[in-house]
C-alpha cells in the first residue's frame, strides 16, 4: 500500500510528465492559455492514459513477451493508442453527448501525446505490477493536469505584461515553464523521506 | 537550385525546433549532453528520410481518408529498425536516451513532415528535404547541448573544461535550464532573423494543436503579440 501511494506521489510531483521530464510538451504550450481548454485537455489525457494502460499493460505481458514479440511494443502500442482514442470518440459522441462536446477536440491530438505512449512504455520498463501501472498512469495524467493548470495560470497574469518584442511569444512563454519547473525541483526527496 | 533551397530551408530558414517548433520534447530532453543530442538527432534523421522516401512513393497508393495511422504504422517501423540497431550497436546511447527512443514516433517533425512536404512531393526532393530537416534538427539540439553542457556540468562531450568544471551551473543540466535555454536561443533567432517566417506560411498540417485551434490558418494563433494587441 505504501509502496502505491510512494509510486502515485512520486508520478505527480517529483517526476512530473511535463515539468521534469519533458513529455507532452506540445498541449502544455499549445493548449494552456485559458483555463478551460487546460483542464479538458488534461481530463481527456487522464481518461486516454488509464484505458491506454489498462489495454497495453496485459497485451505486453500476455501476447507479446511469451511469443518472443516484445521488440513489436511500439508498433503495437501506437496503434493501440489511436485505435482507441477513435473508439473513445466514436462512444461519447453516441452514449455522452455532453462530455463528447467539452473533451471532443482534444481527443484526436491525444494520439501524437508523447505522454500517453511515454508512460505506458514505462509502466512496462519499470516492471511494475498491474496495480501499480495504473496508479502510475493515475498519478501521471493528474501531474499532467496540476502541471497545465498552475501553468494557465501563469499565462494569464502574463497575457497584460510588456515583454521586449524578440521576447514576444514562446520565448517568454518557456522562460515562465522554466520558473514553473523550478517551483517542482523543491518536491525533490520529499517523498522518499516521508515514509523512510 | 531548387534541391539546394530544399535542403537549405532545413537549417536556418525552417528550422523545425527553434522556428516551427515542432519536436520540442525530445529537443528539451535529450540536450543535456553534447553525445545525446548528436545520437537523438542522428536516429530522427535516419528515421525521417526513411519515412519520407516511403512516404513519397506511396503517396498516390494510401488513400486520402486513413493516410494518418498509414504514417504512423510506417513511421513506427522504422523506429522499431532504428531502436534494435542502437540496441545492438550501441548499447551505452540506449542506455541514455532511454524512453525517448521508442518516443520518436511521436515527434512531431516526422508526422509534420509527411503531411507538409512528403504526400505532395516526389521522392529525391522529399528525401532533399528529411535531410535538410534532420540536419536542423540535430543543429539546434547541438547548440542547446554544447551551452547546457559546457556551463552546468563543465564538460564538452565528456571532455572537462579547465575554469567551468569548477564553476558549474547545474541548474542548466536540471529541468528548467532546458526551458530556459530554450526560451532564450528562441528569442535570440527572433532577434537575428532577418525575414521572420510566419508560420501561416507554412498552414496548419504539421501544428499538433490544429484541431483545438479551429482556424484554418495558424498565423496570428501563434503570435500571442496579436492578441494582447486586441
Amino acid at each position: 500500500m505504501t509502496k502505491l501511494i510512494i509510486i502515485l506521489l512520486s508520478a505527480v510531483f517529483i517526476n512530473n510528465y511535463v515539468l521534469s521530464r519533458f513529455l507532452g510538451i506540445c498541449p502544455f504550450l499549445g493548449v494552456s492559455k485559458k483555463l478551460g481548454s487546460a483542464t479538458g485537455m488534461s481530463l481527456a489525457v487522464i481518461f486516454v492514459m488509464l484505458m491506454a494502460t489498462a489495454v497495453t499493460y496485459p497485451l505486453q505481458i500476455f501476447l507479446l513477451d511469451p511469443n518472443g514479440l516484445g521488440y513489436l511494443q511500439t508498433i503495437v502500442f501506437i496503434l493501440v493508442i489511436a485505435a482507441l482514442v477513435q473508439l473513445v470518440e466514436i462512444i461519447l459522441k453516441r452514449y455522452v453527448p455532453s462530455l463528447h462536446k467539452s473533451l471532443g477536440v482534444y481527443l484526436p491530438l491525444i494520439t501524437t501525446n508523447c505522454a500517453v505512449l511515454g508512460v505506458t512504455i514505462l509502466n512496462i520498463d519499470e516492471g511494475y505490477t498491474f496495480a501499480e501501472a495504473m496508479i502510475n498512469s493515475l498519478g501521471s495524467g493528474l501531474g499532467f493536469f496540476l502541471a497545465m493548470v498552475m501553468f494557465s495560470g501563469v499565462r494569464s497574469t502574463m497575457e497584460g505584461t510588456n515583454v521586449p518584442k524578440s521576447f514576444q511569444g514562446l520565448p517568454i512563454t518557456l522562460i515562465a515553464a522554466a520558473i514553473t519547473s523550478l517551483s517542482f525541483l523543491g518536491f525533490g526527496g520529499v517523498i522518499e523521506n516521508l515514509f523512510a | 537550385m531548387k534541391t539546394l533551397q530544399n535542403f537549405t530551408k532545413g537549417l536556418i530558414k525552417e528550422n523545425p525546433v527553434l522556428v516551427l517548433v515542432l519536436g520540442t520534447c525530445p529537443t528539451l530532453a535529450t540536450s543535456t549532453g553534447v553525445l545525446n543530442a548528436l545520437g537523438m538527432g542522428a536516429a530522427a534523421t535516419i528515421v525521417l528520410i526513411c519515412s519520407n522516401i516511403v512516404i513519397s512513393a506511396l503517396r498516390k497508393v494510401i488513400p486520402d481518408k486513413v493516410r494518418i495511422p498509414c504514417y504512423i504504422v510506417l513511421i513506427a517501423g522504422f523506429v522499431t529498425m532504428v531502436q534494435m540497431l542502437v540496441k545492438a550497436f550501441a548499447p551505452a546511447l540506449d542506455q541514455s536516451l532511454g524512453i525517448y527512443l521508442p518516443l520518436i514516433v511521436v515527434n512531431c517533425i516526422i508526422l509534420g513532415r509527411a503531411e507538409m512536404f512528403a504526400n505532395k512531393n516526389k521522392v529525391f526532393d522529399s528525401a532533399i528535404d528529411a535531410l535538410g530537416m534532420g540536419l536542423g534538427f540535430t543543429l539546434a539540439l547541438f547548440c542547446m547541448a554544447t551551452i547546457r553542457e559546457t556551463f552546468g556540468n563543465g564538460t564538452f562531450c565528456g571532455m572537462a573544461i579547465p575554469v567551468l568544471a569548477d564553476n558549474r551551473i547545474s541548474i542548466l543540466t536540471m529541468a528548467p535550464g532546458g526551458f530556459l535555454i530554450f526560451g532564450l536561443l528562441m528569442a535570440a533567432m527572433n532577434k537575428f532573423a532577418k525575414h521572420k517566417p510566419r508560420k501561416k506560411d507554412f498552414g496548419c498540417e504539421g501544428c499538433p494543436q490544429a484541431a483545438s485551434c479551429g482556424k484554418t490558418s495558424c498565423g496570428e494563433e501563434k503570435s500571442e503579440e496579436a492578441q494582447t494587441n486586441d
